[in-house]
């Protein structure tokens, strides 16, 4: 019996033969990120390794620290084990690690990740290995994205159909605001508003070229300025704050897997609930884990305990529960 | 059935009252009114019987999604509403069609026509519709399968609705739909006759509800230009006694016939009125709720029962009287016929709810100090000149309770909640300490506010000790106080104990589990106040 290639300790997922940590959220000295989202990606780490179009990312929310940017498949040697990138098609940048044992054992940790189509990063990779650490955010069979295009649809017939009201959308700020940006330019070249937390990720999708609709800081518009018919995005912390009282009789959204659960919808109060997730679906975990051919799968943040009994019981599949502090509540 | 699925989700997308009335008359504007009949009946809250039961769906469910009994299981308690679950898991499993057919056929036929049917083909009838429905349709018809649609529409505002597009006092609506109906094309008609037609023989008049008193009763002006009460914890009824026989209904408006006799009995001895009151055990002085409930719970009223539990209808006005509605008079002369008509009806089963005099808002304070002992929930204040209005109206009847037990209780398990709480664990079990172990007290469903329910279900999610299906053991470490109105012997619980309306007043966060109440000092209520 082999030790494992990646173990849960106090600082995180930790690789012993290649002593380095994955998403670590305590500070060490090696911390490979698989992508720039505040639970995955931490300050005070000593060296980070990371896909070379999530470092800017990195930089702009952590800081000045070492960073080493890797394309997508580049090869490094951590005694012996090679460690490679492999796209996620999460967000801008987003990586799935593989960790190839020279005994010829391979483990990936697949980070956040999705199977559906996304134009603002690159599609998910399927990386063939023995065991897969998988994240569980979605994994209910009730959760199974409608196509990104309807989604489109349905946010562009709520901005059109409301010329008299300001729309505000609320989305994270970094990923899936930008997804929205582009799914619209199917419908539109009018400009969007940003709230201030979103102009300068925005601007650095813009610097990898990701087709997006014109926009501008709301910030910069003069207070007399009508907001009707506008479309303005924000982070969901903006909601009930004092940034909204300039959209007094605005009709609210919110773009997020949970909102295909109408209690959720219902609970929240907005207007209109779009389901948007950039996390796997109930079916998209299922054909990963059996795409990638792993015997072994260990699961992180979200519905684990459900994901492991189905996996063992209906898929014949080694599977346990790792305990993390990956937050998984924010999609 | 589309345009009613349209209506119920913009209905469903919205928490403005304005919009949704909005949608609701352009809905009966349009609709059939056969169709419209039904939306009434099902906005306005009444239930289909349930043909059925949630049980059997799941399995079905399970069956016609190929995932495993436990994982249906799990998606429900995640999901919070088997109407919604069964849409969301059957959306992959076969073709998608445009809905057709009206409401009214779809209920009478799809949904009432499986009454006809054996199991087996009921079974295949409803796997169709979850197989072809459009997921917000086949959500809708699992709503009708299920009985009941709750989607944030009071029955206030399918009458403000109602009324608007008739142009007709909402009064009046309100009473076309009270009791029984049928929801047919004429009985939506009907309701916009601008005639004041007969109305049905036994037909009760809608409710006057009253509010909480949240500041002090000097802020109502003088003590005499009001009534007090006592707050009687019963049975809230309205006792019609007409030419045709004698009705008795409850506040939900079900008919009560049969349940109470020695009510009815003595009613045939009134003239033609309609009386609003408390139906209340009573055996010289009002017995404990506890009696009451023994009787509520048989369907049929043996000799024993009549002896050993005598209930009485305690009147508290008159709306009808003679065949001529008196509801809009003062309150002052409704109470002079309430008097005079039960002069002298001391030792009958309909009997004057006593009025509560002193001579200012202190002596009626210290009146109420005397609830607890009288085994009343505090007084009512009804202002005299007041009409007798519908629904709950605040300003004219206020409820001025006296505050509640409390006990500070060790959260132990957690369950999630359904509908507007679903997946958030907000219900509740807590328990007092009994030496080293903790003994479940009550059960509740959390009262607290938005913020502390995020908090707390966070912590729950990270501090579960064991899952039993979707209720989860907890640490022992939150202490909530819990407030309820009564407390009384129970075999039923292991406590020995159950609290009356127990809910959770707030989250004592400054107390450690070490000074929560024990289960001794719950019993030391009881012996002080356990009816």
């Amino acid at each position: 019996m082999h030790d494992p290639l990646v173990i849960p300790t106090d600082e995180g997922l930790y690789c012993p033969a290649g002593n380095f940590h994955i998403d670590p959220w305590r500070p060490v000295a090696t911390a490979v990120i698989t992508h720039a989202h505040a639970d995955h990606a931490r300050s005070g780490h000593q060296l980070y390794y990371a896909q070379h179009l999530s470092v800017p990312i990195l930089r702009h929310r952590l800081g000045e620290h070492e960073f080493i940017g890797l394309a997508y498949g580049e090869q490094r040697r951590f005694g012996p084990i090679t460690l490679s990138l492999h796209s996620a098609g999460h967000v801008l940048g987003s990586a799935q690690v593989r960790v190839a044992h020279d005994d010829g054992r391979v483990w990936v940790v697949s980070g956040d990740y999705k199977r559906d189509a996304d134009p603002t990063c690159a599609p998910f990779e399927v990386v063939p290995c023995d065991t897969l650490i998988t994240e569980a955010t979605f994994a209910l069979p009730c959760y199974r994205w409608p196509p990104v295009e309807e989604v489109g649809q349905q946010i562009w017939d709520w901005w059109s159909g409301n010329p008299d009201r300001p729309c505000v959308l609320f989305t994270y700020a970094f990923g899936k605001a930008q997804r929205v940006l582009a799914a619209l330019t199917a419908h539109t070249d009018r400009t969007v508003y940003l709230h201030g937390a979103m102009v300068a990720l925005t601007g650095l999708y813009r610097d990898a070229d990701v087709a997006m609709l014109p926009t501008q800081a709301v910030s910069e518009l003069p207070r007399s300025e009508s907001m009707n018919g506008k479309l303005i995005l924000a982070p969901p912390s903006a909601a009930g704050s004092p940034w909204m009282r300039r959209y007094k009789n605005a009709s609210t959204g919110f773009a997020s897997g949970w909102m295909r659960i109408r209690g959720n919808r219902r609970r929240r109060g907005y207007d209109q609930g779009f389901e948007l997730s950039d996390h796997a679906d109930w079916p998209a975990l299922l054909n990963t884990i059996r795409d990638c051919g792993a015997s072994t799968v260990l699961t992180t943040h979200g519905r684990s305990d459900d994901l492991v009994r189905y996996l063992r019981e209906h898929e014949g599949i080694d599977a346990r529960a790792l305990t993390t502090l990956y937050g998984g509540e924010d999609d | 059935m589309q345009a009613f699925a349209n209506l119920y989700a913009e209905l469903d997308a919205t928490t403005r009252t304005q919009v949704k009335q909005d949608a609701l008359i352009d809905y009966f504007r349009v609709a059939p009114p056969g169709d419209a009949a039904w939306a009434v009946y099902m906005l306005a809250g009444r239930r289909m019987k349930r043909l059925i039961g949630p049980r059997k769906l799941r399995e079905w469910l399970a069956e016609a999604s190929g995932l495993p009994d436990w994982l249906v299981e799990e998606t429900y308690q995640h999901v919070g509403d088997l109407a919604e679950t069964i849409s969301l898991l059957m959306e992959d499993e076969g073709e998608r069609r445009a809905v057709d057919g009206s409401l009214a056929e779809w209920i009478e036929q799809a949904i009432l026509g499986l009454r006809k049917l054996e199991e087996p083909e009921q079974k295949a009838h409803v796997l169709a519709h979850w197989r072809s429905l459009p997921r917000p349709a086949c959500f809708l018809y699992n709503k009708l399968l299920t009985g009941s649609l709750r989607v944030g529409v009071s029955r206030g505002l399918v009458e403000r609705a109602l009324a608007a597009l008739g142009d007709l006092p909402r009064a009046l609506i309100a009473r076309r739909l009270i009791g029984e109906f049928e929801p047919t094309a004429e009985f939506f008609t009907a309701l916009f006759d601008q005639e004041q037609r007969e109305e049905r023989e036994g037909q009760p008049y809608p409710f006057f509800l009253a509010s909480p008193l949240e500041s002090e009763p000097e802020s109502l002006g003088a003590a005499q230009d009001w009534l007090a009460e006592w707050k009687w914890d019963g049975i809230r009824a309205q006792l019609i006694a007409r030419p045709g026989g004698v009705w008795l209904w409850s506040r939900g408006e079900e008919p009560m016939n049969g349940r109470f006799p020695e009510v009815e009995l003595a009613a045939t001895d009134l003239p033609e009125v309609v009386l609003d009151g408390e139906i209340l055990a009573w055996d010289s002085g009002v017995l404990p709720f506890s009696q009451m409930q023994r009787r509520i719970q048989r369907k049929t009223i043996g000799e024993k029962m009549l002896r050993e539990v005598p209930v009485i209808f305690l009147a508290y006005d008159v709306l009808e009287y003679q065949q001529q509605d008196w509801r809009e008079r003062p309150l002052g002369e409704r109470r002079a016929l309430l008097e005079e008509l039960l002069a002298g009806s001391g030792e009958t089963a309909v009997r004057i709810s006593p009025s509560v005099t002193a001579s200012d808002w202190h002596g009626l304070a210290q009146l109420r100090e005397e609830s607890r002992e009288r085994m009343v929930e505090g007084l009512m204040l009804k202002r005299l000149d007041s009409p007798y209005r519908s629904g709950r109206v605040r300003g004219d009847w206020w409820k001025w309770k006296i505050e509640p037990l409390t006990i500070d209780a060790v959260l132990l398990y957690a369950q999630p909640g359904h509908g507007r709480r679903a997946n958030l664990y907000t219900d509740y079990t807590l328990a007092v300490r009994d030496g080293d172990a903790f003994v479940p007290i009550a059960k509740a469903y959390s009262g607290l506010t938005d913020k502390e329910i995020q908090k707390l279900d966070h912590w729950i999610r990270r501090n579960t000790v064991e899952k039993f299906g979707p209720v989860r053991s907890l640490k022992p470490e939150h202490v909530l106080e819990i407030a309820f109105e009564g407390i009384q012997p129970s075999p039923r619980h292991k406590s020995g104990i159950a609290l009356r309306f127990p809910r959770i007043a707030r989250w004592r966060q400054d107390k450690p589990v070490a000074e929560a109440d024990t289960l001794e000092q719950v019993k030391d209520l009881l012996r002080l106040y356990g009816g």
